[in-house]
């Protein structure tokens, strides 16, 4: 089911190899679903000619510097919004 | 790449504070005749659906980082739209080698004359 605007999201500490679209510095951290961008292609499989493969889910998932930075944010109460698809996701509350 | 992040690759450097982007240059430049037609074939190329936009940037940035230091935009994406043709069967390196020895055989001033001028 599709995550609803206003959830909190963890996104995956995942680090595999090959390519990849979520930023490194996001990976782990905790944001909420600002808006449903709807199915896209999926570039992790585009990027390899698979062009069959499955429509993705694309969020705008908004993090405050502090989330990102912890201590090291020089402006904590600023926001940062990334486009994040759905596979790198994972609701906050879920064990980490 | 990081040391204390061995998966991180070279092209994900966003926060990386060892490391600062610098000022953005916000200068305007013109293009070269050659950039705009590769701008021109990744298109043609896409729009015939041999690869795709993600295509072009997993070559891009599997890619060593001495190539983003060292080579221009443009540079990095006639290669990367060649390795994506390739790979599309589109041609072979060997077809691409014969015809690179055509193009450079009409001589140097062969790319001055399409310019018109």
């Amino acid at each position: 089911m599709p995550y609803q605007v206003g959830e909190a999201v963890r996104l995956l500490p995942l680090a595999p190899p090959g390519h990849v679209r979520t930023p490194w510095y996001l990976r782990g951290k905790i944001g909420v679903i600002e808006r449903d961008l709807g199915e896209t292609g999926d570039p992790e499989a585009l990027a390899y000619g698979r062009t069959d493969a499955p429509p993705r889910r694309l969020y705008r998932v908004r993090f405050s510097m502090d989330a990102i930075w912890g201590a090291a944010a020089e402006r904590p109460e600023d926001r940062l919004d990334a486009e994040i698809f759905d596979n790198w996701l994972e609701p906050a509350d879920a064990p980490a | 790449m990081n040391a204390n992040e061995p998966g991180r690759r070279w092209h994900d450097m966003g926060g990386l504070g060892d490391d600062p982007a610098g000022a953005i240059d916000r200068e305007s430049h013109d293009y070269a005749l050659w950039e705009k037609r590769v701008d021109a074939l990744m298109v043609l190329a896409s729009s015939k659906g041999y690869f795709t936009v993600d295509g072009l940037r997993r070559v891009l940035e599997d890619m060593p980082r001495e190539a983003f230091e060292t080579q221009s935009y443009y540079e990095r994406w006639v290669q990367s739209v060649t390795q994506n043709l390739m790979e599309a069967g589109v041609f072979t390196p060997g077809e691409l080698g014969v015809k690179m020895e055509e193009v450079a055989a009409r001589g140097e001033t062969y790319g001055e004359c399409s310019l018109g001028d």
